[in-house]
């Protein structure tokens, strides 16, 4: 219910919200937990695994019970934190993990059956049979047990993802961070505050409190008008910092569109940050646990702090009659402010004789809550005394076993927290993340006088450390009460005790993990499963664990704490991988040519990043192969047009750069006379083959490399690599001009036909034999032109300023359509190199020697390359090694497929009598029937023997015969005419 | 008789607007990259000095102005942006054509840095990348020259193949951040 004059909230604006379909209104400022709870609505979600009915348990990101649904359809988000999600006009909420309904929910019958569920149980029950597992039981149990269920549908709402620097991170913008990112920020430092709600003030928005002699929400507000008006400073609400990772980089999650109900289809809904920082304070606060016994998870339930900060920040009261347990005088300003505001409170129960007494409510020192009633929420409590038990009709208690610092981010760096009696709490190590300093409550300094001071005092230390003057800020008078707390952690007795709210660990399940020697604080929360819901068991790791050093014998520090890791709070998988859908997930190369062959219906092939043409149908065509067909014939017979741009063009330049191709090629490149191509090959240290191309020699000091489309980058990299470690003495440079040059492929008998109708001046043959390059004008366009030749025709590769990429190559196909040819893909350029026996990295996969492709003759006996000491290793030079070969089919099977295994035909098709395998395939328009290339122990000595190739992938089984790997035009007449 | 037709990397790509921020082509002129040869580091200095009134820019700097730069391009390059090298630097330099492999735009507005904070992973805020600083870094998966040419506008080029993928992670950016208001 509203409570009249507290509150934050602008109850002038009413907005209305459905929940579960209900209508419902709350206001401006609102939650949807503390809509719901100004609405009287309790029951709000079913627990994980016993389906039992829970309410609202705290008010901050930590929530474990009321997790909704949030949307509809596609744009649905399940597993929303109530507590967290702000109220917007029109927001649509459904309740998770029942069926039929939220009141009504037909799987809650596993409660009745949680005596045989407790902790562990399907390790041992569905042992048998064996097979059941996957296909039976775990199925059953994931469609029992659950959470938010995704809509299955593409989601269409975005996320993005972004970079963020600054001297100082503030993590946190309670009273601690708040302080901390005023120093700062008045010293003229780069500060950036995030703070995970929607207001900054932390704490002092949810308590009757005075800083500075006015109210602690008022001081908070001025501070973040002062921080918004300096341009140094970055206030980032609701972000939350996820992560501390290396190198002071941590992660954070902002909501940026989940608050709002009307948002621009721009507007990403979560934006996940990098911040890379100098320093960083975190003044993260403290978390409320719950105290362990029967029945406390009823809805109605709720930690003390989390009802104050409804009655103060949102002005709502769980409850008509309310009671406080505790066992701190922390608690007691619930009952204080209850009071205050006009609510009644039936009792409040403190574990502890000594428990101060209060004039406004009755106290009942001394006491625990036993057990609770109440169906779909609670009724009633039992209070047991040295005077025995009492039964007390209340509609909320509000509980509190203390508070945990959150000390989560520290220990993302595999440090520990150390334990601290006083407090009866976890606090960071010093130095536990290198320059992150804790500071305020999650440093366990609880008082708002304290954090202040603790916030200042780490703001000036991280100042100091990155060298800049420190202002001398008054630090704000405010309350300096002591923390006094008695460990109380479970209340004694029969029954289910929850610890681990959402996923339904309870004081039993750990003493049972203990009893079956499961005593190890990892392998208890692995067992009971203690700590691995969503909330990553903010609420109940230290009672666990603390009931676990109780029923071992041992202390809290003894027994340890589990390892905190990132993230800190749920992160969807979306804003990870923002901006990787569909094409994000890569660039797309396009080539100059692009346009015009989606113009003529090609379909693309991705060839690394690039996008290369298919085939080019013709009109009637309905299958590739008959286009793939149509385009061999027409390069063997006319003249075909390829664009070949995509293969990486290195422009080398130097004194030595003769001399640097002889290191990084196994030939000779030296010797080339100015004006002509070599084919070379390129070997790793390791003496297998890198890559192959053409490179031309333009000048004498002067070379452009080819390297293949895909070994593009790695060849770049390697050049660099042997300049700049093995060979930093020569004078040679290099630059890629890959992007630079559109470079087509001509190729056909009349292919110079073609370009002596493209040239500004005529070619003389004489001066342009195979392997010639040089400067050509096209159209005015200056151009370079290489005879060379992947398809074994007399070709050309003509290359100009990507520019005209597009303009050349539509020249290009009305010119070769004019003589009979037109443009081909890289299934014709395929087919067109397996005839003629040319490798691709289909063959060189690095597993391949020169010696294995018989060309260890290219290995230059007259120098020294990379590669070659180890190329020439026995077992790089063994005759039995499998070595390329061709294969064509002889039996009634007239196909062979690619990665098919080679045996003899005698032999089974198994893997010990294995020969060698098929690399690359293709029916060969030009001989009528299957080629294939491969590699075969012994192959080229085995040349007219017969073998099989067996695909068991495929189950294809075909004889083959071995042959020469060159099928077409061995002598190579046809590209040297 | 025809001719070749030119045709601009971001051609019809280009410009595009969202909130205060503005995205078009560059058109830069020629582009040549400069690695001077062993030893000829000085002579090349003095050389672009003389040809082209263009200071050697240090490792993340960028010399000259509007139509004439000299842009620090990573590891023993620079860019000359702008003329056509001057025959003298040949002897100095090892020259590269560069003029068509590199998509040019440039990204102009007051709160340019949050569309590229989106993107790249360097701190581009003014204090860190003022004008005449220039970078080699990544933009979204690709690899890119980030030049600061003025208080709010910068010059990012990307190879051109690329050109249409550059353009639409960088319109999703200033889109984003127009749409937070």
């Amino acid at each position: 219910m509203r409570v009249a004059g507290k509150g934050l909230i602008d109850r002038g604006r009413s907005v209305p919200f459905t929940f579960d379909g209900v209508r419902y209104a709350g206001c401006e400022g609102d939650t949807l937990a503390s809509a719901l709870l100004a609405n009287d609505v309790r029951l709000v979600g079913r627990s994980f695994k016993y389906h039992r009915p829970r309410g609202v348990l705290t008010a901050g990101s930590e929530e474990p019970n009321a997790l909704v649904t949030v949307g509809r359809g596609a744009r649905a988000t399940p597993n929303t934190r109530a507590t967290v999600q702000e109220l917007y006009e029109g927001l649509q909420a459904q309740s998770q993990n029942r069926w039929p309904s939220l009141g009504f929910d037909l799987m809650s019958v596993t409660d009745l059956a949680a005596p045989f569920l407790g902790a562990g149980f399907y390790y041992k029950s569905f042992m048998w049979p064996r097979a059941f597992w996957e296909r039976v039981y775990e199925p059953l149990i994931r469609r029992a047990a659950g959470l938010g269920a995704l809509s299955g549908e593409a989601d269409p709402d975005a996320c993005e993802r972004a970079f963020a620097f600054c001297d100082l991170l503030v993590i946190g913008a309670g009273p601690a961070g708040l302080m901390a990112a005023l120093v700062a920020g008045r010293a003229g430092a780069d500060v950036i505050l995030a703070d995970e709600d929607s207001r900054l003030g932390g704490r002092l928005l949810a308590e009757v409190e005075e800083v500075d002699g006015q109210p602690g929400h008022a001081w908070a507000q001025a501070a973040w008008d002062e921080l918004q008006a300096m341009e140094n400073v970055r206030l980032m609400p609701r972000t939350t910092v996820i992560g501390a990772y290396d190198g002071g980089t941590y992660g954070a999650l902002e909501r940026v569109g989940h608050h709002l109900g009307q948002r621009p289809d721009a507007l990403p809904l979560e934006c996940f940050w990098r911040i890379a920082a100098k320093r960083a304070v975190l003044a993260a606060g403290a978390i409320e646990r719950p105290v362990g016994f029967r029945n406390n998870d009823r809805p109605g339930i709720m930690c003390a702090g989390a009802v104050r900060a409804y009655l103060n920040r949102w002005g709502v009261s769980p409850g008509r009659a309310v009671t406080v347990f505790a066992n701190n005088d922390d608690a007691h300003r619930t009952a204080r402010d209850l009071v205050e505001a006009g609510v009644h409170v039936a009792a409040l129960i403190d574990s502890r004789p000594d428990a101060p007494r209060s004039d406004a409510f009755r106290v009942i020192p001394g006491a625990q809550v036993s057990d609770s009633a109440g169906r779909r929420g609670l009724e009633s409590i039992t209070i047991r005394s040295v005077g025995g038990e009492e039964k007390m009709q209340t509609d909320c208690l509000a509980m509190s076993g203390g508070w945990n610092p959150s000390v989560h981010l520290t220990c993302h760096m595999n440090a520990r927290p150390e334990w601290r009696r006083d407090i009866a709490g976890f606090v960071p190590a010093p130095g536990a993340v290198p320059g992150l300093a804790a500071a305020g409550a999650c440093n366990g300094a609880f008082s708002t006088a304290a954090c202040l001071a603790e916030g200042a005092a780490a703001a000036r230390a991280a100042l100091k450390a990155l060298g800049r003057s420190t202002p001398d800020l008054p630090i704000p008078e405010a309350g300096d009460d002591p923390y006094r707390i008695a460990p109380l952690w479970a209340v004694p007795g029969r029954g289910r005790a929850w610890l681990d709210f959402q996923n339904d660990v309870t004081v039993k399940d750990v003493k049972q993990a203990a009893t079956e020697n499961f005593r190890s604080v990892e392998h208890m929360k692995r067992y009971t499963t203690q700590g691995m819901a969503t909330d990553q068991g903010k609420n109940s790791n230290v009672a666990a664990l603390a009931v676990l050093a109780d029923v071992t014998g041992r202390t809290i520090p003894e027994t340890g704490t589990t390892t905190f890791r990132p993230p800190y709070v749920p992160l969807s998988i979306a804003a990870l991988g923002a901006g990787a859908q569909g094409k994000g997930f890569a660039p797309e190369r396009l080539t100059a040519s692009h346009a015009a062959s989606r113009e003529r219906g090609a379909p693309m092939i991705e060839a690394g990043l690039w996008y290369r043409p298919s085939y080019f149908p013709d009109p009637g065509e309905n299958h590739w192969r008959q286009s793939c067909d149509r385009e061999v014939r027409m390069v063997r017979e006319s003249v075909g047009i390829c664009d070949v741009s995509t293969l990486g063009k290195i422009d080398i330049q130097g004194r030595d750069a003769g001399a640097f191709l002889d290191l990084v090629y196994a030939n000779l490149f030296s010797t080339l006379k100015v004006g002509r191509v070599r084919y070379g090959l390129m070997l790793r240290e390791d003496g297998f083959v890198m890559d192959d191309g053409t490179t031309a020699r333009l000048g004498e000091t002067h070379y452009v490399m080819t390297t293949t489309t895909a070994a593009a980058g790695q060849v770049m990299r390697h050049l660099e690599f042997v300049q700049q470690c093995l060979a930093p003495d020569l004078d040679v440079s290099f630059a890629s001009v890959t992007e630079h040059w559109a470079q087509f492929a001509i190729a056909g008998p009349k292919s110079r036909e073609l370009l002596g109708t493209l040239l500004d001046a005529p070619l003389d043959p004489r001066d342009w034999p195979f392997m010639a390059c040089g400067e050509v004008e096209v159209m005015g366009v200056k151009a370079r032109l290489f005879r060379i030749s992947f398809s074994g025709e007399h070709a050309y590769e003509l290359a100009v300023p990507a520019r005209y990429g597009d303009s050349l190559f539509r020249l290009l196909l009305a010119r070769a359509e004019a003589l009979g040819g037109g443009p081909y893909g890289m299934e014709a350029l395929n087919v067109l190199r397996i005839e003629k026996g040319f490798i691709t990295h289909a063959e060189i996969d690095g597993r391949v020697t020169a010696f294995d492709l018989g060309m260890e003759r290219m290995v230059s006996a007259k120098k020294d390359c990379i590669g070659k000491t180890l190329s020439q290793r026995p077992g790089l030079v063994d005759d039995d090694r499998p070595r390329l070969v061709g294969l064509k089919p002889v039996g009634a099977v007239k196909q062979i497929t690619v990665g098919a295994h080679l045996f003899d035909p005698e032999d089974r098709a198994e893997r010990v009598f294995d020969q060698g395998h098929v690399t690359s395939t293709a029916f060969s328009p030009t001989l009528g029937h299957v080629i294939a290339l491969g590699f075969l122990k012994a192959g080229p000595e085995r040349i007219g023997e017969w073998v099989k190739a067996v695909d068991h992938l495929r189950g294809v089984e075909t004889l083959c015969e071995v042959c020469e790997p060159v099928f077409f035009d061995p002598e190579g007449g046809r590209m040297r005419e | 008789m025809s001719e070749l037709i030119a045709k601009s990397p971001c051609a019809g790509l280009l410009p595009a607007e969202a909130g205060g921020l503005r995205l078009s082509e560059a058109e830069l002129g020629a582009l040549t990259t400069l690695a001077p040869f062993r030893g000829a580091e000085k002579a090349a200095t003095r050389a672009l000095k003389a040809a082209h009134g263009l200071a050697w820019p240090e490792p993340g700097q960028a010399t000259g102005e509007a139509n004439k730069r000299a842009i620090w391009f990573g590891r023993a390059h620079v860019l000359l942006a702008g003329p056509a090298p001057d025959a003298s630097l040949a002897r100095h330099a090892a020259l590269t054509d560069q003029s068509d492999g590199w998509a040019a735009v440039r990204l102009e507005g007051a709160g340019l840095e949050h569309a590229l904070a989106r993107l790249v992973p360097i701190d581009t805020r003014p204090a860190a990348l003022s004008p005449g600083r220039t970078a080699r870094t990544q933009l979204g998966h690709m690899t890119v020259s980030l030049t600061r040419l003025e208080e709010h506008a910068v010059l990012i080029l990307a190879f051109r193949s690329m050109a249409a993928t550059l353009v639409h992670e960088l319109k999703t950016a200033m889109e984003a951040v127009a749409a937070r208001g």
